[in-house]
């Protein structure tokens, strides 16, 4: 409050100044959000009224686009989405939490190894891959399957969750688990029961990153699935589009239905979110 | 026994991490080198040992020179918007002055990084329409419509396009990163300057630049490295075309090896690729190593 009063006759100053920065928050959130706005209100409207009245809003809300798009296929993309985002963060969650545990809490030759090892793996991404791992998958037999997106998504989530994890685990006080030894806590014990309670913060940010990831991801989801019943949103939306032709308003609800998960994640764990951003800062 | 077990649980723990890296990233790694040397199909198994061929065949591609010109372009403008941009940006909402509103602009910014890509580019198709598109019915609202386009099927506006909706889609998480980064500067350096009389654009450049220094520096890496891997959004808007004006790298691996099935030269492409990110990645994971490890 104090300095507010010190430099408030500067403030003034500058009131002019301060005007044209809101104006231009103003005008830059309406360019992110307009587009958005759009594609909820066209997603009532027929296909006649988004072609002749572009700006307009719908004459009926056609709100039955939104069933339709849902049992033209949504419905199976967005369960498909839900069980390979659920699985992923399963996995990335358990086998990158005993990584992590490992790389903290031991310190031998094979640990630094190790580490430089799942470091490493942040140097590949999924381009380069992408022909091997067809190929690899393909005489797995995982090709078309949910498990050639859940083992391929799990992989490349590991080196930066381990990272995170293992910057977190290491600022666990090592009094509190010589306490458990003590007390006869098995090695597995103060994984589970002292470093897994205490790093729930943590855990939640790897939550947030690798759902943000799976239900986003395009390459791997566009490639390694074929069968249209297995298809995840971001893929299966390509064919949406392909068979739906002129049903626009159909298809804008499909965009929107296929969103709303991640806007939500968003404005219920921003908090989460932001912190995983921003230590370990590799795009989506 | 007790020190056995110790020596044994380390080792569980860490195995089924290093297994997955192992089969899926480092051994397709390796076997993505040893396929540029090499000319096959995708469902004929037999290989053709064809040496540096491929690696010559690169040198008089067209498509790669214009993929990597677009490569360059889109590294170019995302730098310029996603870190000059994104920076100012952060900066203003760090404001104390705009404390109250900041929290509303900083979800708005945010939103469209949470979308889906298939989700934006679907949606910019109707934005670049040339019939009913946004973008074209608001230059004739405003009275420019000379200046309308048919913005995705021209071979000279669409990387432009393209490259602009990723600016539009990325410039909030890149704001979101520098928000955390001036949020760590000490508050003392801006009181101090506040006494010295200095403006809100002199310590932008005096406090806040230096200050974010490292953050300036990863941004960029990040930056350049998604500019140099970009599929996504070619891929769903543009496929590459008209012609292969649009074309990336990524988009051209795609194409030379899924559509094309001349998964050796695809391979080749794969290769020049991670030479192209796997030093700016190198640099990123050396520079978070000195901050963060004991």
């Amino acid at each position: 409050m104090a300095h507010f009063t010190k430099t408030s006759s500067k403030v003034r100053k500058f009131r002019i100044g301060e005007f044209f920065t809101i104006l231009m928050l103003i005008a830059f959130a309406i360019v992110i959000l307009y587009p958005l706005i759009w594609m909820v209100i066209s997603s009532m409207k027929s296909y006649d009224e988004i072609y002749n009245d572009v700006w307009g809003l719908p004459k009926t809300w056609i709100v039955e686009n939104y069933s339709l798009a849902w049992s033209k296929g949504i419905s199976s993309y967005f369960v498909n989405s839900v069980i390979v985002t659920g699985a992923t963060i399963i996995a990335v969650l358990v086998i990158g939490s005993m990584a992590a545990f490992a790389l903290a809490k031991y310190r031998t030759r094979l640990i630094d190894v190790a580490l430089i090892f799942i470091i490493g793996g942040m140097m590949m991404n999924p381009q380069v891959a992408l022909i091997p791992l067809f190929t690899i998958l393909s005489s797995l037999e995982l090709i078309n399957t949910h498990w050639a997106l859940i083992l391929t998504y799990v992989a490349y989530r590991l080196p930066l969750t381990i990272l995170l994890l293992r910057g977190y685990f290491l600022s666990i006080p090592k009094e509190l688990e010589e306490s458990a030894i003590i007390d006869g806590c098995s090695e597995f014990g103060i994984y589970r029961r002292i470093y897994l309670p205490m790093s729930i913060p943590i855990l939640l940010t790897t939550v947030v990153l690798t759902a943000f990831f799976a239900w986003n991801e395009f390459l791997f989801a566009t490639i390694f699935i074929d069968s249209e019943s297995l298809k995840t949103i971001p893929s299966g939306l390509m064919n949406f589009r392909d068979a739906l032709r002129t049903d626009w308003g159909v298809l804008l609800a499909g965009m929107v239905i296929a969103s709303l998960p991640m806007v939500a994640l968003l404005i219920f764990l921003q908090k989460y979110l932001v912190r995983g951003l921003s230590e370990g800062s590799v795009k989506g | 026994m007790y020190r056995k077990k110790i020596k044994l649980m380390p080792i569980l723990f860490l195995l089924p991490s290093i297994a997955l890296l192992l089969v899926f990233i480092y051994i397709p790694l390796i076997q993505n080198f040893y396929n540029s040397f090499f000319d096959f199909s995708v469902f004929s198994q037999t290989k053709t040992f064809v040496g540096l061929e491929n690696f010559k065949v690169l040198l008089t591609d067209k498509v790669v020179s214009v993929a990597l010109l677009n490569n360059v372009k889109y590294a170019i403008i995302s730098v310029v918007f996603q870190v000059g941009i994104a920076l100012v940006l952060a900066y203003i909402l760090e404001d104390r002055i705009f404390s109250k509103i900041a929290p509303f602009f900083r979800v708005v910014y945010f939103i469209p990084v949470m979308i889906s890509i298939s989700v934006i580019a679907l949606l910019f198709g109707f934005v670049y329409n040339p019939q009913m598109g946004l973008l074209n019915s608001f230059l004739e609202l405003v009275g420019l419509e000379s200046l309308a386009e048919v913005w995705l099927g021209n071979s000279t506006t669409a990387i432009y396009a393209v490259i602009a909706m990723s600016q539009w889609q990325s410039i909030g998480f890149i704001t979101m990163l520098f928000i955390v980064a001036i949020q760590k500067i000490p508050k003392e350096l801006y009181e101090a300057a506040d006494i010295d009389g200095a403006g809100k654009i002199r310590k932008f450049f005096s406090i806040t630049i230096p200050q974010v220094r490292e953050a300036i520096f990863v941004n960029t890496l990040i930056t350049i490295t998604g500019s140099m891997l970009v599929f996504n959004e070619p891929y769903i808007l543009t496929n590459g075309g008209p012609g292969f004006s649009s074309m990336t790298m990524s988009v051209h691996l795609y194409q030379t090896g899924f559509v094309k099935d001349n998964m050796g030269y695809a391979s080749t492409l794969a290769v020049i690729i991670f030479i192209l990110t796997a030093l700016l990645a190198l640099i990123q994971i050396r520079l978070s190593r000195t901050g963060k490890d004991d």
